[in-house]
């Protein structure tokens, strides 16, 4: 990439990151991660622990320097200009913290403090936090009596005290509970749709799925795959309808029987089948009619969507 | 949730306008770090127990000495209560660094160190917020200990100004020692493991010193340390200025000598693994 491409594209993406490489010892945390998020856009960072997305955010935060490569967050290089990128982020997530002494407005007031925002700027605008994350009543009260949810609320509330247009969140709900996860999905999702730039890591596809515009597949430090949630879904593996028989010889002749539908064996359960649901509910009626007429009958029927561990195993291989 | 969202649509509140900025500046750096103090001593105030442990062990070591083994050690020319208080004073100080190490090593095990650098925050204020509020804490112990002291006994029979002179010089060995458990408490992972690593640092410079006993009855191999360490150096300070009187400068400059030469050398150092946790 020549010198004028690569600052215009970075005039139009708010991340980027080129070959970035970070080394422990002997772990490769990061081996070679390209990325870029164009403004107002959100990037899902999906993998398992130890894929390299902590390290990643570090690196883009300039709390880490990488070994080689590059990035910059608002055209602002962290390695160069890290002043610069401090003031265009917010972090949240499993890295970030609160403090538990600190009531949640002493909190907000603090961050809004060492932001360089004067006094009453701070102290107005934890107030506006405060409501905005529905901790009002909380405000005045240490954190250490917050539940888990609210911890993670005021945590991203400190991120936005200087609204800013980078936003990096660090499996923002890994640990929550279901209503508190999607309560946070709905605020983060308000945040996006007011053009913040996104940078969120993952370990639940569900959750990249719901909150990015492309997702990123990381595995022990590289790039596994990239796309839409819909691209990385059609290429990781179909929704499959699972039928079961009584025997291996019954699931042998259902399987020739249903040879025009693609069905094929399981190779976990021998006296089971698989057929891909491409045509909706009318696939299984289709199924259901054959293996009638051909006087066999299903014990169990299921429909299996593709997991999350199945897309690790596809994606990486089987030794995960 | 439901009303966040239409709430959050509200950006460009007219309270965010950071205030322009003019780099590095000193004054900065010192705002910040003076937040950090506030909020390191907000912390100290809402946990009292932690403060409340702070006064009872050295209170302990106090009642212990004056009146078990108290009677048993013989200083001359000096009641024991006058010579044990100034090494009880300095023991305290000594110990009040562990808080140093125990509270960076919280803060970083629960992340919040790494909000702090992802902030555009002086790099050193973190570090210097947290000397600071542990150096303010100190100042309130030692004050209590020297009430503590005159309930036991204890009276220093200098001045005014020298007995403030003192206290200042155990404060400036305190402050001196915070950024060596600086060091420590960003090289751990949580409190308990500072404290662990604090203890064999200075087990030797508290009790090989002339806190507690005079030197000249421990074996000739020890004397050498325990007369010039930096324990011994400020306590005889200490000594000199509440109690002794006499020719006090060179043990005011020894003392204020190790203090600022272990700070000068330490800081820095301590600043630039803060930059690479």
């Amino acid at each position: 990439m020549s010198n004028v491409e690569r600052m215009s594209s970075t005039r139009s993406n708010a991340i980027t990151a080129d070959s970035l490489v970070k080394h422990f010892g002997d772990v490769h945390a990061l081996n070679g991660v390209s990325l870029h998020v164009p403004a107002g856009t959100v990037l899902g960072l999906l993998g398992p622990n130890g894929a390299g997305k902590t390290t990643a955010v570090r690196i883009l935060t300039t709390t880490l320097r990488p070994d080689s490569g590059h990035a910059t967050i608002n055209g602002h290089d962290v390695v160069g200009d890290p002043r610069a990128v401090r003031r265009s982020i917010g972090l949240a997530g499993q890295y970030a913290a609160v403090d538990e002494n600190l009531t949640g407005r002493e909190n907000l007031m603090l961050v809004g403090r060492l932001n360089h925002l004067s006094k009453p700027d701070a102290a107005a605008r934890a107030t506006e936090l405060l409501a905005q994350f529905q901790l009002s009543d909380a405000g005045n009260r240490p954190v250490r009596t917050y539940s888990g949810g609210m911890r993670r609320r005021l945590d991203l509330g400190a991120a936005l005290v200087t609204h800013p247009p980078v936003l990096l969140l660090d499996e923002p709900t890994t640990g929550l509970d279901p209503q508190s996860r999607s309560d946070l999905w709905e605020v983060i999702g308000g945040l996006v749709a007011d053009g913040t730039t996104v940078l969120l890591t993952t370990q639940y596809l569900e959750e990249a799925d719901r909150l990015a515009d492309r997702i990123i597949v990381i595995d022990k430090g590289v790039i596994a795959a990239e796309g839409t949630a819909s691209e990385l879904k059609s290429r990781l593996g179909e929704t499959t309808v699972v039928l079961t028989f009584a025997d291996s010889v019954t699931a042998g002749k259902a399987r020739d029987a249903l040879v025009d539908m693609h069905a094929a064996s399981l190779p976990t359960d021998v006296n089971a089948l698989a057929i891909p649901l491409r045509g909706g509910p009318a696939t299984v009626r289709e199924a259901l009619n054959i293996l009638e007429s051909a006087s066999l009958q299903a014990h169990h029927i299921d429909l299996h969507e593709p997991t999350l561990d199945e897309v690790f195993l596809s994606l990486t291989g089987a030794n995960t | 949730m439901s009303t966040t969202t239409a709430s959050l649509t509200s950006t460009d509140s007219p309270t965010v306008r950071p205030v322009p900025h003019p780099g590095d500046g000193l004054m900065w750096a010192i705002r910040d770090t003076l937040a950090m103090t506030w909020r390191n001593l907000t912390t100290i105030r809402r946990v009292p127990q932690l403060l409340v442990f702070a006064i009872i062990q050295p209170t302990i070591f106090v009642l212990m000495f004056r009146y078990v083994f108290g009677g048993s050690i013989k200083i001359p020319g000096q009641s024991y209560v006058d010579y044990l208080m100034p090494g009880i004073f300095t023991q305290t100080c000594t110990f009040g660094a562990i808080s140093t190490a125990v509270g960076l090593a919280e803060d970083k095990g629960k992340g919040l160190l790494e909000r702090m650098r992802s902030l555009p925050m002086a790099r050193s204020a973190v570090l210097g917020g947290r000397v600071l509020a542990d150096t303010t804490r100190n100042l309130f112990v030692v004050l209590l200990m020297l009430a503590i002291g005159t309930a036991v006994g204890f009276r220093t029979h200098t001045n005014v100004v020298m007995v403030a002179l003192g206290v200042f010089l155990l404060v400036l060995f305190g402050f001196a020692l915070s950024w060596i458990f600086a060091l420590i408490g960003l090289s751990v992972t949580n409190g308990e493991a500072a404290q662990a690593a604090a203890f064999p640092l200075l087990a030797p410079l508290v009790f090989a010193s002339n806190a507690f006993v005079d030197p000249a009855n421990m074996p000739g191999w020890l004397q050498g340390w325990a007369r010039h360490q930096p324990v011994s150096a400020a306590a005889d300070a200490v000594r000199a200025c509440m109690v002794t009187g006499g020719p006090t400068a060179t043990k005011v400059l020894t003392s204020i000598a190790w203090s600022l030469g272990i700070a000068i050398v330490l800081a820095p150092i301590a600043v630039r693994r803060y930059r690479r946790i």
